[in-house]
């Protein structure tokens, strides 16, 4: 008994790792399984493995013209709201101006606002300006709460550099202009990279506000959803676990890269 | 820029005043250093040495005042419209670029285009080549001292400004440096002006010390000026140590005052005198002072009526404590060079120093000043 009892105790904290990553990682193991199953239309029930799904993900009608919508609208969010976020960050974060603590607050206004509350009053704003709502809607409302996330990464960032490096850069005849270009937006590159990628992610992932301001044009989630009332087809499955393992790859990427950097 | 860097000749501070607010970080202050000298800022933190260093390489604005290198008035250029470079004081290497890179940056932005020659001199001139194509973070903080250095020195500017540039490094690597920087200083026959609060490591570099003190100049002088005959009673204990013995002026005798201490009578060379009246301190270093038994002639100036309060033997000398019969303790270094044996807790004795060696303060200044200035390691919190 007081064996067990001191085992126990010693993999305390490697038996709670195992659980809470397996309570983290079954819905991903089951979209991946899933996306090998032969199932047909609906994909609830395990009907015999297949390659066929990953071999044609476009089968399922739709699923590629709502997956190239989300891309699409993903790019554009991305690029604009990571370009102006950017510019906020370094506004907030290196000048002092008048209502720069209420740009602070009011930036992080869109993260704390119930995403629904967003898409719908976003909808009546459009609908009173007399814009339909439809893919520039939907890319405007995106760039919208995707700044915010770049603001505070990006921001994140600058503040944790040593401001003594610019200074080295002006000392060492190199300009204003220079001095950004070589040694301000180098190091804080990986800030901008990373805020881009939380953008993508978020506008790609976004079903309410999108549902409100997209209008008949399908988007990746909507699909989704829409079609879960029949039965989602293993076709979406299989997107599902190409965006989970590109995603792990980039990471995976990165730390190799890092670490070859480090050693060098 | 190339017409820029042929700007030489002494650095000229006229007058200068920086504040911050109600706060004076650098009061009027005026100073002329000479082309080719190492030359030292010294004080102790928020003195406004770092923020006068700043306003020479143009990271800040005097409120008031000139700066001047040579014929050229630079108090308003950009830092990199100066011949100027620093080496910051936690070195400020660029992280995302090379050893080479580092040191090639401001050969680069003066548009110089084959950098290999000179950054390959400047290496070897720190002695590091083979650390060229590392990172920043790859190296110790010596050899990074040392790139921030080369990094500098390539651009053979008319000044090179060292802010606190050892003073992340231990005892024994500074203490290598300094003779290093100072050789390199020789070497390449720049102008060098080093802010440190560590006064040990200006009396070792500097041909010229300013010492600085709530954002005015105290003194200024060679190590050795300023350590024999300081003026105040600031660099009397920011520069090593001083006995500080109340008295006043009471008779001349040729180019000596006669001063009396708590009744016993010394002598003082008037041109060593810095009082404006007849109230002064007098100063002895406490290596001057030869402690000795009652009954042994002594010669120069003799207090007598010491009691040895403590002993402290350090190897190379040993360090004594005297009360004396007003109530001060004075300090005493003795070298153990002597066949007199050392005295011990409770002995009377008399102490005595080579006239000479004394000097003379207002007798209205704080004897203490300067005195309880801890050595800071880390930031000035004037920036």
């Amino acid at each position: 008994m007081r064996k067990v009892s001191r085992w126990f105790q010693r993999n305390l904290i490697r038996i709670y790792a195992v659980v809470a990553f397996t309570y983290l990682l079954i819905p991903v193991a089951y979209t991946i399984a899933f996306s090998f199953n032969n199932g047909g239309k609906s994909n609830l029930i395990w009907k015999g493995f297949t390659l066929d799904n990953w071999m044609n993900p476009c089968g399922a009608p739709e699923v590629c013209t709502a997956l190239g919508n989300s891309i699409k609208i993903g790019f554009l969010a991305t690029l604009f709201s990571t370009i102006l976020g950017t510019m906020i960050a370094f506004a907030i974060g290196r000048h002092k101006f008048r209502g720069r603590s209420t740009t602070n607050l009011l930036i992080f206004l869109p993260m704390a606002t119930p995403e629904i509350v967003l898409g719908a009053s976003l909808l009546s704003l459009f609908l009173t300006l007399k814009i339909n709502p439809g893919f520039w809607p939907t890319v405007i409302a995106h760039v919208m709460f995707c700044i915010s996330f770049v603001v505070v990464t990006v921001k994140a960032r600058i503040a944790s550099l040593d401001p003594r490096l610019e200074q080295a850069a002006m000392d060492l005849y190199a300009n204003e202009v220079e001095t950004f270009r070589r040694v301000t937006l180098p190091l804080v590159a990986p800030g901008i990279a990373g805020a881009a990628l939380l953008a993508f992610s978020l506008s790609f992932d976004d079903f309410i506000i999108t549902n409100f301001n997209s209008g008949t044009m399908t988007t990746f989630p909507k699909f989704v959803y829409v079609s879960a009332a029949r039965g989602i087809p293993p076709q979406a499955n299989v997107i599902g676990s190409s965006m989970f393992i590109i995603a792990l790859v980039i990471v995976i990427l990165g730390q190799v890269v890092g670490r070859k950097r480090a050693v060098k | 820029m190339a017409e820029k860097t042929s700007i030489h000749g002494d650095l000229r501070l006229s007058n200068i005043t920086k504040s911050y607010g109600d706060f004076t970080a650098v009061n009027d202050l005026s100073l002329t250093i000479p082309e080719g000298s190492f030359f030292a800022l010294l004080g102790p933190s928020g003195c406004g040495k770092t923020t006068t260093l700043r306003m020479v390489a143009g990271l800040e604005e005097p409120t008031r005042g000139t700066i001047s290198l040579g014929n050229t008035d630079i108090t308003f250029t950009k830092p990199y419209q100066r011949p100027i470079n620093t080496v910051f004081q936690n070195y400020a290497l660029f992280p995302h670029l090379t050893i080479f890179e580092n040191i090639a940056f401001g050969l680069r932005r003066r548009g110089i285009k084959d950098v290999k020659e000179q950054v390959d001199k400047a290496l070897e001139l720190v002695e590091l080549s083979h650390l060229a194509g590392r990172k920043p973070t790859q190296l110790s903080g010596g050899q990074q001292q040392r790139i921030a250095l080369a990094r500098a020195i390539v651009n053979r500017p008319a000044l090179l400004l060292l802010d606190e540039p050892l003073g992340a490094l231990d005892l024994k690597l500074r203490r290598q440096m300094q003779i290093e920087l100072k050789w390199i200083q020789k070497e390449v026959g720049l102008t060098f002006v080093h802010v440190t609060h560590d006064q040990e490591e200006a009396m070792t570099m500097a041909d010229t010390i300013a010492v600085m003190n709530e954002g005015e100049i105290e003194q200024l002088g060679s190590p050795a000026d300023l350590y024999d005959n300081p003026k105040t009673a600031f660099v009397a204990n920011f520069l090593g140590q001083s006995n500080l013995i109340k008295g006043t002026i009471s008779g001349n005798d040729g180019d000596n005052h006669i001063v009396d201490l708590f009744g016993q009578k010394i002598s003082l060379a008037k041109n060593r005198s810095h009082a404006v009246d007849n109230s002064i301190y007098a100063g002895i270093r406490p290596e001057k002072f030869r402690i000795s038994r009652l009954s042994t002639p002594t010669s120069g100036n003799l207090l007598s009526g010491g009691k040895i309060e403590d002993v402290s033997y350090i190897g190379v000398s040993t360090q004594y404590q005297v009360l004396m019969p007003w109530g001060q303790e004075l300090m005493v270094f003795e070298q153990n060079d002597d066949a007199v044996a050392p005295f011990s807790v409770g002995e009377d004795v008399n102490i005595s120093w080579e006239s000479g060696f004394t000097f003379a303060l207002r007798g209205d200044e704080d004897a203490e000043a300067g005195m309880e200035v801890e050595p800071e390691e880390i930031i000035e919190d004037d920036e």
